[in-house]
């Protein structure tokens, strides 16, 4: 490559013209344009295929075709002889379908939220839970399932999550606040501590409640167990709304990853951009763990897998990491409802699994800065 | 052209005042040298006119009209700056750094168009830096980081650009032909450039005028023969000195007085 430009370059000296150095140039960046919509539309075709491969298994498996036929069945204007069950449409439509979609959603929900907080505090090791979203998100649920509140009926631990969630975060943003700035150190140190004081409060809780410990394990593995429609419905607008702004900052996401000093010097409101990108990341993760849960590693693995075949700039890194997410979470869940089948493996569990060894992976290789 | 004036402008750090009625103006093509003690104020000055501190008073004014009621996006396609030790993301590659010199002149939805792509091959050309395009910043030495900045403030198309120890931790070729770089840029497209440096023979070398400062305030300034004598280097700099004119070209060189050891010489 290195011979090839500088062949250009002598080239370029002896007719005096730029023409095809800026050529070169030219075809190098639409080539990174290319490969955006090369991979955001192959990956889209890939999450599509995992999904419909994952409506096939579980406790009873349905073949490919009827899967087809089912699907195709509900769309409007279309009328189809069936030949299948109406158990086999209320497995595919009313339970595993709204499931498959959920632990989608959440993992473009936490896998975006991950690269948010990666790029914003340029440390590789922030995930989606590093300001204290998940142990207040924890704290609240355990508090829901512990006291003897009965306001929302089913709604009473996505709530009481939800809450908790944003209220641990506005703690720490309060705290970490200096003047009119935000620095970063504070914010993760005022992160861990209020992480750390609500850890306790929800272990104690869980300590002195035996009877629903069950539950409780449960809900902070994760799991998409109790998924359905209306929780989709819940949380979809506000993972949208969340990662579009997101992809908006993509661009000021880059700059940023200079310095603070220098997104300012380059026209960036660096405060203004934090504070956007903290508040959105923010809130897709809290929506995305209320229901099902606190998943680790999604939201710390995908950015990661993405930036080593992708590479660091924002632009592709959040697209291809909301879908990747979709894609890894999917899979994991399946995993978890048919690997021990009738009984369920909690998703957490799985994700750990598989990202834990990752991660180690990831840290024999920084030597050759994934970063 | 741009012609950039401080009209004086104060800036405290809580009780501590670290700029002091500060007034200068700088004119098109010409290379104004900042020098003075460590703690001086020289960064602060610059981060003071690209508005990264905010000044306590005094105003600052590009071709007359008053740059702290535009928006930093403004400022951006005014006032480029090149800090001292900029941190560069390891992995991305020398182009993806140039080209986010062009985001002030993007809105937040639109991306690079091919005049924004050949824009920055321009300033990467003039750098020298083109054969790097697609080497990572990790793999580059300090010269060619300092010159990855350089092109990335070049690509912002500024119409002042200020620096802050541009040469800091070069070897002198490397210093050199970072200055001849400075120097041809300012003279070429008319920029107006201040740079902050503590090496005063450097300074003496290059730079068209020079404001020493003392404590925030402007002790002398300038042509290098008039500021750079060894009465304004110890009285600024505590430093008993040597002046003598280069034997090329007359201009001050600063030669420090050692502390008189007697070195017998034998025969």
């Amino acid at each position: 490559m290195k011979n090839q430009q500088s062949d250009k370059k002598s080239v370029k000296e002896s007719n005096g013209s730029g023409i095809q150095k800026n050529a070169l140039e030219s075809s190098l960046y639409s080539s990174h344009r290319l490969l955006l919509i090369i991979s955001v539309i192959g990956l889209l075709a890939a999450c599509t295929i995992i999904a419909l491969l994952a409506l096939t298994v579980g406790s009873v498996a349905i073949p490919f075709k009827t899967v087809w036929q089912v699907l195709i069945s509900h769309l409007p204007f279309v009328h189809l002889q069936s030949n299948w069950s109406s158990t086999t449409d209320m497995i595919i439509t009313g339970i595993r379908l709204p499931r498959i979609l959920l632990a989608g959603a959440v993992g473009t929900a936490l896998s975006t939220a991950g690269a948010t907080y990666q790029g914003l505090f340029r440390n590789p090791l922030a995930d989606p839970y590093l300001i204290g979203v998940a142990q207040g998100a924890a704290l609240g649920a355990v508090a829901g399932f512990v006291l003897p509140w009965t306001f929302g009926g089913n709604y009473l631990i996505p709530i009481m999550a939800f809450a908790g969630a944003v209220i641990a975060v506005t703690i720490v943003y309060l705290i970490a606040r200096v003047g009119k700035t935000l620095p970063m150190t504070t914010l993760i140190l005022a992160g861990v501590a209020i992480g750390s004081l609500m850890m306790s409060v929800t272990a104690y809780l869980t300590m002195i409640s035996a009877d629903k410990v069950q539950g409780i394990l449960s809900w902070l593995m994760g799991n998409f167990a109790n998924s359905n429609w209306d929780q989709l419905k819940i949380i979809s607008p506000y993972i949208v709304v969340g990662v579009a702004v997101i992809f908006i900052f993509a661009r000021p996401l880059n700059v940023m990853q200079l310095d603070e000093e220098q997104a300012q010097q380059l026209g960036i409101n660096v405060e203004r951009t934090k504070i956007i990108l903290l508040a959105a990341a923010t809130l897709i993760t809290a929506v995305a763990v209320c229901f099902v849960g606190t998943i680790g590693f999604v939201g710390i693995i995908v950015p990661h897998i993405v930036r080593l075949i992708w590479g660091p700039d924002h632009r592709l890194l959040l697209p291809l990491s909301a879908i990747t997410g979709a894609i890894l979470l999917i899979l994991a869940d399946t995993a978890s409802r048919t690997l021990m089948s009738p009984s369920e493996i909690p998703v957490g569990v799985i994700t750990a699994f598989i990202g834990a060894p990752f991660f180690l992976f990831l840290l024999r290789r920084t030597k050759k800065a994934v970063f | 052209m741009a012609k950039l004036e401080i009209e004086n402008i104060n800036l405290d750090y809580g009780q501590r005042s670290v700029i002091r009625n500060l007034s200068f103006q700088l004119c098109p093509g010409e290379l104004l040298g900042l020098v003075g003690p460590n703690g001086c104020g020289k960064t602060s000055v610059i981060k003071s006119l690209s508005r990264v501190l905010t000044l306590s008073s005094g105003r600052i004014l590009l071709d007359g009209k008053e740059v702290s009621g535009i928006t930093r996006n403004e400022l951006a396609r005014l006032i480029g700056v090149v800090p001292q030790n900029p941190s560069l993301p390891e992995t991305f590659t020398v182009f993806e750094v140039v080209i986010l010199g062009r985001n002030p002149h993007l809105g937040l939805l639109s991306t690079e168009t091919a005049r924004d792509i050949a824009i920055v091959w321009q300033a990467m050309e003039r750098t020298g830096i083109t054969y790097l395009a697609k080497r990572r910043i990790g793999e580059l030495s300090g010269g060619e980081r300092q010159r990855v900045t350089i092109a990335r403030v070049l690509a912002q198309e500024p119409q002042v650009i200020l620096m802050d120890e541009p040469t800091a931790n070069l070897d002198i070729s490397q210093q050199m032909d970072i200055l001849n770089l400075i120097t041809g840029m300012c003279r070429e497209k008319n920029i107006v450039t201040l740079i902050a440096i503590h090496d005063l023979n450097i300074a003496a070398q290059y730079c068209t005028r020079i404001i020493m400062l003392k404590n925030g305030q402007i002790y002398t300034e300038g042509i290098p023969a008039v500021v750079i004598t060894a009465e304004n280097v110890r009285e600024v700099f505590g430093a008993e000195t040597t002046i003598y004119p280069h034997p090329e070209n007359n201009l001050p060189m600063v030669l420090p007085n050692g502390n008189h050891r007697q070195v017998k010489i034998v025969n």
